[in-house]
């Protein structure tokens, strides 16, 4: 357990030391996420002409949520590891004591890291620029929506890695990831709450796993109503989905990358 | 460069346990083993190892472009044959063998990166391609062309990464990353980010990495490719020292010879997959090369047919021919060219070692 924590511990502070290389590079990164920002202008200029279920003010908070909900669940594991396969780097590192995943996840937890004080600062710029859109969630919320967007995290994480999966087969497994990001930006909330969807759109997406990925932590945040037993227990169940296929894959892709010539 | 080559030659008395395969030998009487049957205390045991890899065939054309989209045929490539060979503990042994001979994919086999076609390999007791903790913590690979260090941050950074995964001790760490940077003489070096550092220090900061959990066998895959003379030198150093301190085992390959004979007694030589030679480098140059490379500047140029008398011409460029002569007629073709002709400049070396093994294998082995 010991040796668990100091290897988690290095790992971490190492890569962290890293991202702050980049400094500058961070704010862009964070400032790549602000498509709800931008969805958040569209939607509410149509609240103001259409007849919806959300006032301005509630689309103004949503998305603000979406865009929260973003920062702490962005992931981008596929270009990096296709490159390792690539480039053949993945090898000395399977001639390490330790699996390969870790060094991609403690890279991506200290990119959060690091990213927070920027989000922070934009978090509280959106608010002294729109003050009317600025409420309290209850503690309960809070709580819930950084555990649903932690595990939303290690879902999307689990997803991309599969795909990532494919680099042993293909030189261009980051395709598949872009055909899933359509579908993500589309059925996840991301452009429109899912509240607006027709009803019976909305039925058939609810048992995807794009919704619980953005619409469901955001909607917890702000106070709208979710199933939350539903949420929770699909991202767990679709996060050991894509845990099982993705060991499948590792094995067989072992085995490929062995035949190839690694 | 020719004093090194010309002295060691001499230094050195033939071997006759070296063993020479040819072709046409069955992979029974390749069988080779250091002093009579050892192999149970060998460190690395690779017997009648094999690789083949798909490779897609494609005719040439549209037809065949639209064939291979629709339906890839594939045919096996061997890329090693029927290779035995076994390594003591503490032995350096040089790998030799012109590019795609098979060198890296035995190395990968040894270290458990790709799993054998057929045969076994054992190092250390265990079987590489199962990579249990014990065998990983036992065994390094270093590639000379591929860098493990972390770019942007300080060398000492990626070592802490290591130190933690190979679970060493903070006072470990210490005592380790102290010692072997003063074998390498990386002193203030390991606190700059690794991309401050000159290639030479960059490859000893592998190195150091890539030894921090004090492995007994390490297998490098050009270790000082790109190096100048001095780098190089300082690695070959280190190698030799890590060896003597830790009753290290070395395999390695290089495409400089001398790093293959400052370090190496043993050398192992393979060629398109099949292991031709295994025994002491002397004996290796001795009976495949006995050439000389003899570079000329001439005072004005000369056509090809008044140079051929004088040996075998590799290249001609204007005022600069560049032959290849039999060792015991080099004496008598340099006083030959120097008497005959008008010459600016006169050069003698022993060819890269590719080249001469390249030369070996277009004339054959019957020697």
């Amino acid at each position: 357990m010991k040796k668990i924590v100091k290897k988690s511990l290095t790992l971490l502070s190492v890569y962290y030391a890293n991202l702050l290389e980049y400094r500058s590079e961070l704010i862009f990164w964070v400032l790549a996420g602000s498509l709800p920002i931008i969805m958040m202008g569209i939607w509410m200029q149509a609240a103001g002409s259409g007849q919806f279920a959300f006032k301005s003010v509630d689309f103004a908070r949503y998305f603000f949520a979406v865009f929260l909900a973003r920062q702490i669940t962005v992931v981008w594991v596929i270009y990096d590891f296709e490159k390792e396969v690539l480039e053949g780097k993945l090898s000395p590192k399977l001639l390490q004591p330790l699996d390969p995943v870790w060094h991609h996840v403690a890279n991506h937890l200290a990119e959060r890291v690091a990213r927070m004080p920027f989000v922070l600062l934009l978090a509280a710029l959106f608010f002294v620029l729109y003050p009317q859109a600025f409420w309290l969630p209850s503690i309960t919320n809070l709580f819930l929506f950084i555990l649903a967007a932690i595990m939303v995290f290690a879902l999307r994480f689990i997803i991309q890695y599969t795909f990532a999966m494919f680099a042993f087969w293909t030189e261009r497994a980051a395709a598949l990831e872009n055909l899933w990001l359509l579908f993500f930006v589309f059925l996840s909330g991301l452009i429109a709450p899912l509240d607006v969807f027709p009803e019976n759109i909305r039925n058939i997406v609810m048992f995807t796993p794009f919704p619980y990925m953005i619409n469901f932590p955001a909607s917890i945040l702000v106070g709208l109503p979710v199933d939350l037993t539903r949420g929770f227990l699909s991202i767990s169940g679709w996060f050991l989905i894509f845990f099982g296929v993705n060991r499948f894959l590792w094995r067989r892709g072992m085995k490929k990358y062995s035949g190839m010539g690694a | 460069m020719q004093v090194i080559k010309f002295a060691f030659l001499s230094v050195f008395p033939i071997n006759d346990s070296a063993r020479v395969f040819t072709n046409d030998q069955s992979p029974e009487t390749r069988r080779y083993q250091v002093e009579g049957n050892k192999s149970f205390m060998s460190i690395i045991i690779a017997e009648k190892l094999n690789k083949f890899y798909p490779v897609s065939t494609r005719q040439p054309g549209i037809q065949g472009t639209i064939n291979h989209f629709f339906r890839r045929t594939y045919r096996s490539i061997p890329a090693v044959q029927d290779i035995t060979f076994t390594i003591e503990t503490g032995e350096i042994v040089g790998f030799l063998g012109p590019n795609g001979a098979g060198k890296t994919t035995t190395l990968k086999m040894l270290t458990g990166l790709i799993h054998p076609s057929k045969g076994t390999v054992k190092v250390g007791g265990f079987i590489p391609f199962n990579r249990q903790e014990a065998f990983l913590q036992k065994i390094t690979l270093v590639m000379g062309q591929k860098q493990q260090l972390i770019w942007d941050l300080p060398a000492l950074d990626s070592l802490r990464i290591n130190a933690a995964v190979y679970n060493i001790s903070d006072k470990e760490f210490q005592r380790r990353v102290g010692e072997l940077t003063e074998m390498l003489a990386l002193e203030g070096k390991l606190t700059q980010p690794v991309r401050k550092l000159s290639l030479g220090e960059r490859m000893k900061a592998e190195l150091l990495a890539a030894l921090l959990h004090r492995p007994q066998v390490l297998f490098l895959d050009e270790p000082t490719l790109g190096l100048d003379v001095n780098a190089q030198a300082g690695v070959r150093n280190f190698l030799k020292e890590y060896n003597q301190l830790y009753q290290a085992t070395i395999l390695l390959t290089s495409h400089y010879m001398a790093d293959i004979t400052a370090l190496c007694e043993r050398v192992l030589l393979i060629h398109q997959g099949k292991l031709m030679y295994d025994g002491r480098l002397d004996g290796l140059l001795e009976n495949f090369a006995p050439y000389r490379e003899i570079y000329v500047e001439l005072a004005q140029a000369l056509p090809l047919e008044k140079l051929i008398s004088y040996g075998d011409v590799q290249m001609l460029e204007g005022r600069r021919v560049r032959f290849i002569v039999q060792q015991e007629a080099m004496t008598r073709t340099v006083s030959r060219i120097l008497a005959d002709l008008e010459v600016i400049d006169l050069t003698v070396t022993e060819p890269p070692v590719e080249e001469v093994i390249g030369r070996v294998f277009q004339k054959g082995f019957n020697h």
